[in-house]
C-alpha cells in the first residue's frame, strides 16, 4: 500500500470510518489524524482516509493524468535537494510575503472595522488561505483575468487592486473600486481585469469560462497574438453545482485557457464537505471531463506557486484547462456573522500550526533569503498601508444621490420614453438622480 | 396626412404584407447613428367618424397599391426568419466582435433556420454550438461580453432560458451597476417563445413577464418582419443587454422589405392603425389577433387605433400616452398570463400617468392563468381571439 505512485487507480472511499483507515483500497497511508478533517466535536471518528501528510517536503500532490507528471519529477527534486535550486529567489520571497501579509492584515482590519460599524452587511474573510491567491495571482500579467467569489478581497488585492479601493468600497463610498456600488461581495476592476465578486456561488464559474473564451477568440478570430488566461477561484461547495460540471465539459471541450482553482476549505458554511459530496476527492473531477486534476496543499504558498506555474503555462501554450484543487482552511467563520460554533476546536488549532505565512517566514529563514529585519520593516510598511487605507476610506463622501441612477444601463435611454416625448435620461432629474424611471 | 403602416391581420402565417418604407412620416426608418423621428403624432383616421353600412375588406383606411408586379417594387421579399438572419448577417460583417452562442447555432444552422449558413461563413468560433447547458453559456456570453465581445445568445426556445435565469438576472441585468459601471455587458438574448400550436406547456411559454423586473436589461417583442431585422440589428448595436422576444408562429410571415440598411429604435413603439374610438395596445402575435378583430369591428363602424407596443421594457409612453389622449379608451391585448404579465404593467403605468384621461377602466385580454394545454381546442381558449377583441372593444365602446 504505498502511496506514492503518481498514477494511481482510484478506488471509491468509504466515508465509514471504521473501516476506512486500514481497508481502503486507495493507496494512502496516514500520517497525520485524518480526524480533523470536516470535523466537529460530535464526530469523533475518522472519516475518511486521505494523504495528510505533515512533512510539507515529503508532501506530493496526487495526480492521475499524465500530463502532470513532470510538476512531480520536479517535486521530488526539489525534496531531495531542498538546501540548493530553491523555489524561489529573494525578490520572490519577500513578494510572496508580502502579498500574504497584506492579505492578512487587510482581512483583520475588515473584522475590526465591521465590528466598529464602518461596514455592513455579509463580509466574508480570507484568513488561512492567503497562500492560494498569492501563489497563483502572483504569476499573472495585468492583462489576465481574476474570478473568485464572495471571498475576493485578497484575491483583488493580489491582483493589484488598491488597499484604499477595495477599502473604500468595504465601506460603501464612492471612491471604492465599484463606487460604493458593489460591496464585499461584488469586487470588480476593469483595469486589473478582476471579474468579480459573485455573491452566488458557481455563478462566476461561467463568467471566467467566458472570459477565457475572448481569449482564444482573440487568438483564432482576429488573429491577434494573446495568451491570457484567466483563473476561476470557487470553493469545495461550489463543486457540487451543475454550473461547475457544465463549465469543466466546455472548456476542455473548447481547451480554453482557463485554471480553475478550487479553495477546498472543508467547509460550506456549517456543512462540511464530505457530508455533502459523494466522492469528496474534487481533483479526480477533473479527468471526467478530459483534463488534468491536481491536488496540492494550499497552506504552503511554494507548493501551489509551483502547480500553479504548470497550471497557467498549460493554459497559456494553448493545452486547456487545469482542474487544481488547494486543499486549506479558513481561520475565522464562513463570514463576520457566522459564529464558527460548530467546527472542531482541535482542527482549527490543526492548522493553524500550518499556517500560510509562518510557514513561508519559516522558509526564507532557514534558507536565508532574507533577514529578520527586512520581513520586519515589510510588516511595518503594510499595517501603515492598510491604516492610510482605511483613513482613505473614512474621509471619502458617501455616494450622491445623484449616483442611483447613472450605472444601471450602459446606455441610458434604456430607461425608455416619458410621457413627455423625450428619452427619460433626458430629464433634468435624472442627473440628480430624483427623475421617475 | 399621414400615411400608415400597414398590415393585413391574420391568425396565418404566410399572408403577403405591403410595403411599409413608402409611407413618409410615421415611420421608423432611422439613419445612422439611431435617432427619433420627429412625425410621431398622428394625425387621425383618413375617413373621419365611422361609416355604418360600408363593408370594407382591409382594416386600414386607403387602399394599397395591390396589382403591381414584385419585380417593379424596390426591396425584397422574404421570411421573418431570413430577415433575422439577414440582420444577424449583416451585423457580423460589419462587427467582428458579434458572436453566437446556441444549441445546434452552427452546423444544424439554428432549430428555426435564423442562423442557417453562418457556421459555414464565419466558423465554428464566431457560431458557437454549446452543450446544452443554459445557464453555463449564457453566463458565458456575459463573460465574453464583459472582456469585449458581442455575443447573442439563441435560447432554442425561450423556455429553455428559465435555466438561464440566474445568469440572466444577476449578471446580465446587473453586473453592469454593481461594477460601478466598469463593464457592460452588450448581449442579445433571443428566441422563440410564446403559444405554438399544440407545443405542450413547456415549449409554450411568455417569459417576458418573468423577465420584466430585472433591472438592468430591455426587453423588446418584434412581430413584422420589417421589425424583425431592424431590432436585431438594434439589439446587436446596444450597448445594454436586450432580450429580443421571437414567436415560434410568426417565422414563416413573408413580407418586402427595403434594400438600404435600417435599424429601428429599442424604445419605440409602432403605430399600426390610427384610429379614433379606442386605443388597443398589443405585441407580437397578438397583433395579428388584433388586426383580424380590426377587421370586423371596421365593418362594424368602430375606428379602433392599434399600436404594437414593441418595446415591452422600457414602455414607450409617449406614443401610448399620446393615444390614450386622443381615444380615451384602452384595451390591451396580450399573450402573456394574466397575472403579472406585461398587459398588468402597463395597465398600471397607464393609470398612473394618463388616469385623467381615461373615460373607462382599461381592460387587459390576456391568456389563461394555466399551462398551456396540448389538445388543440383548450389551446386554442387560453389565448385571446379575435372574437373576443371585437367583443371587448364593443363592450368598452358603448
Amino acid at each position: 500500500m504505498a502511496c506514492s505512485a503518481t498514477a494511481q487507480i482510484i478506488q471509491p472511499l468509504s466515508i465509514n470510518s471504521a473501516r476506512s483507515v486500514d481497508n481502503s483500497g486507495a493507496c494512502t497511508k496516514i500520517l497525520s489524524p485524518s480526524s480533523f478533517l470536516g470535523s466537529t466535536p460530535r464526530i469523533n471518528k475518522k472519516l475518511f482516509a486521505v494523504n495528510k501528510s505533515i512533512s510539507s517536503l515529503a508532501r506530493r500532490p496526487t495526480i492521475v493524468f499524465a500530463v502532470s507528471s513532470d510538476v512531480v519529477k520536479e517535486k521530488k527534486l526539489k525534496s531531495n535537494s531542498s538546501l540548493s535550486n530553491l523555489l524561489i529567489t529573494k525578490e520572490e520571497g519577500l513578494e510572496l510575503y508580502e502579498d500574504m501579509y497584506l492579505g492578512r492584515a487587510f482581512e483583520d482590519m475588515c473584522a475590526q472595522m465591521y465590528y466598529r460599524g464602518k461596514m455592513f452587511g455579509f463580509v466574508h474573510l480570507y484568513n488561512g488561505q492567503e497562500a492560494v491567491s498569492t501563489g497563483f495571482i502572483k504569476l499573472l500579467k495585468k492583462e489576465d483575468c481574476v474570478v473568485s467569489t464572495y471571498r475576493d478581497h485578497v484575491h483583488s488585492l493580489s491582483k493589484g487592486v488598491p488597499a484604499r479601493e477595495v477599502m473604500s468600497e468595504l465601506f460603501g463610498k464612492t471612491t471604492g473600486c465599484c463606487r460604493g456600488q458593489g460591496g464585499s461581495m461584488h469586487m470588480f476592476s476593469k483595469e486589473h481585469n478582476v471579474l468579480g465578486g459573485f455573491a452566488f456561488i458557481g455563478e462566476g464559474i461561467p463568467v471566467a469560462t467566458g472570459a477565457a473564451f475572448t481569449s482564444k477568440y482573440k487568438r483564432e478570430v482576429f488573429k491577434e497574438d494573446c495568451d491570457e488566461v484567466t483563473l476561476a477561484f470557487f470553493g469545495d461547495g461550489t463543486c457540487n453545482n451543475g454550473q461547475f460540471f457544465e463549465c469543466l465539459n466546455m472548456a476542455a471541450l473548447w481547451k480554453l485557457p482557463i485554471v480553475f482553482v478550487v479553495e477546498n476549505n472543508l467547509w460550506a458554511i456549517g456543512m462540511s464537505h464530505v457530508r455533502a459530496t459523494s466522492d469528496p476527492q474534487i481533483w479526480k473531477k477533473g479527468p471526467a471531463f478530459g483534463m488534468p486534476g491536481v491536488h496540492v496543499d494550499g497552506m504552503d504558498v511554494l507548493k501551489v506557486r509551483e502547480v500553479a506555474k504548470e497550471a497557467i503555462g498549460r493554459a497559456r501554450r494553448g493545452e486547456g484547462p487545469t482542474l487544481v484543487e488547494c486543499e486549506t482552511y479558513r481561520f475565522r467563520g464562513h463570514s463576520l456573522a457566522d459564529p464558527d460554533e460548530l467546527r472542531d476546536p482541535a482542527e482549527k488549532a490543526h492548522y493553524a500550526t500550518r499556517d500560510p505565512i509562518t510557514a513561508l517566514k519559516k522558509y526564507i529563514a532557514e534558507n536565508k533569503l532574507a533577514s529578520e529585519a527586512e520581513l520586519k520593516a515589510i510588516d511595518k510598511k503594510i499595517d501603515e498601508l492598510v491604516e492610510d487605507a482605511v483613513e482613505f476610506a473614512d474621509r471619502s463622501p458617501v455616494p450622491a444621490r445623484n449616483q442611483l441612477l447613472e450605472n444601471v444601463f450602459a446606455d441610458p435611454r434604456g430607461f425608455g420614453i416619458g410621457p413627455d416625448g423625450k428619452y427619460r435620461c433626458e430629464d433634468p432629474k435624472f442627473t440628480e438622480g430624483t427623475a421617475q424611471v | 396626412m399621414a400615411a400608415m403602416l400597414q398590415a393585413i391581420g391574420g391568425a396565418s402565417p404566410s399572408v403577403a404584407f405591403s410595403d411599409h418604407y413608402n409611407k413618409s412620416s410615421v415611420s421608423s426608418i432611422r439613419s445612422f447613428p439611431v435617432i427619433r423621428s420627429d412625425a410621431r403624432s398622428s394625425s387621425g383616421s383618413i375617413h373621419g367618424s365611422f361609416k355604418p353600412g360600408k363593408i370594407i375588406t382591409k382594416a386600414t383606411a386607403t387602399q394599397t397599391e395591390s396589382s403591381a408586379s414584385a419585380a417593379s417594387k424596390p426591396g425584397h421579399e422574404l421570411l421573418m426568419f431570413e430577415a433575422l438572419r439577414e440582420g444577424l448577417e449583416e451585423e457580423m460583417d460589419r462587427d467582428p466582435r458579434v458572436c453566437v452562442f446556441g444549441e445546434d447555432v452552427g452546423h444544424y444552422g439554428g432549430s428555426y433556420k435564423v442562423t442557417k449558413g453562418l457556421a459555414q461563413k464565419y466558423g465554428d468560433l464566431r457560431v458557437l454550438d454549446t452543450p446544452i447547458a443554459e445557464n453555463s453559456f449564457t453566463g458565458m456570453a456575459v463573460g465574453a461580453a464583459m472582456t469585449g465581445l458581442r455575443p447573442v445568445v439563441e435560447g432554442m426556445n425561450m423556455g429553455f432560458l428559465l435555466l438561464a435565469f440566474n445568469q440572466i438576472s444577476d449578471n446580465c441585468g446587473m453586473l453592469h451597476y454593481t461594477s460601478g459601471g466598469q463593464f457592460t455587458i452588450p448581449t442579445v438574448i433571443r428566441g422563440p417563445g410564446g403559444v405554438g400550436r399544440q407545443l405542450g406547456a413547456e415549449h409554450s411559454q411568455r417569459l417576458e413577464s418573468y423577465f420584466q423586473s430585472i433591472p438592468g436589461i430591455q426587453l423588446v417583442a418584434c412581430s413584422t418582419v420589417y421589425n424583425a431585422k431592424g431590432l436585431m440589428k438594434a439589439a446587436i448595436r446596444s450597448e445594454n443587454p436586450v432580450v429580443l422576444f421571437e414567436h415560434v408562429l410568426l417565422y414563416n410571415l413573408k413580407e418586402r422589405i427595403p434594400d438600404e440598411e435600417y435599424v429601428l429604435s429599442l424604445e419605440e413603439a409602432e403605430m399600426v392603425r390610427p384610429g379614433e374610438h379606442i386605443t388597443i395596445l398589443t405585441y407580437s402575435r397578438m397583433r395579428y389577433h388584433v388586426m383580424q378583430a380590426a377587421k370586423t369591428l371596421v365593418n362594424k363602424g368602430y375606428d379602433p387605433e392599434v399600436i404594437d407596443i414593441r418595446s415591452l421594457k422600457p414602455f414607450d409612453l409617449y406614443t401610448i400616452g399620446n393615444s390614450v389622449k386622443k381615444t380615451h379608451r384602452v384595451l390591451i391585448v396580450e399573450e402573456c398570463m394574466r397575472t403579472g404579465g406585461i398587459g398588468a404593467s402597463l395597465t398600471a403605468a397607464i393609470n398612473e400617468n394618463f388616469h385623467d384621461y381615461l373615460d373607462a377602466p382599461i381592460v387587459c385580454l390576456s391568456s389563461q392563468d394555466v399551462p398551456t394545454p396540448y389538445a388543440g381546442t383548450l389551446e386554442e381558449w387560453t389565448v385571446v381571439q379575435p372574437s373576443q377583441i371585437v367583443a371587448a372593444v364593443e363592450q368598452l365602446c358603448k
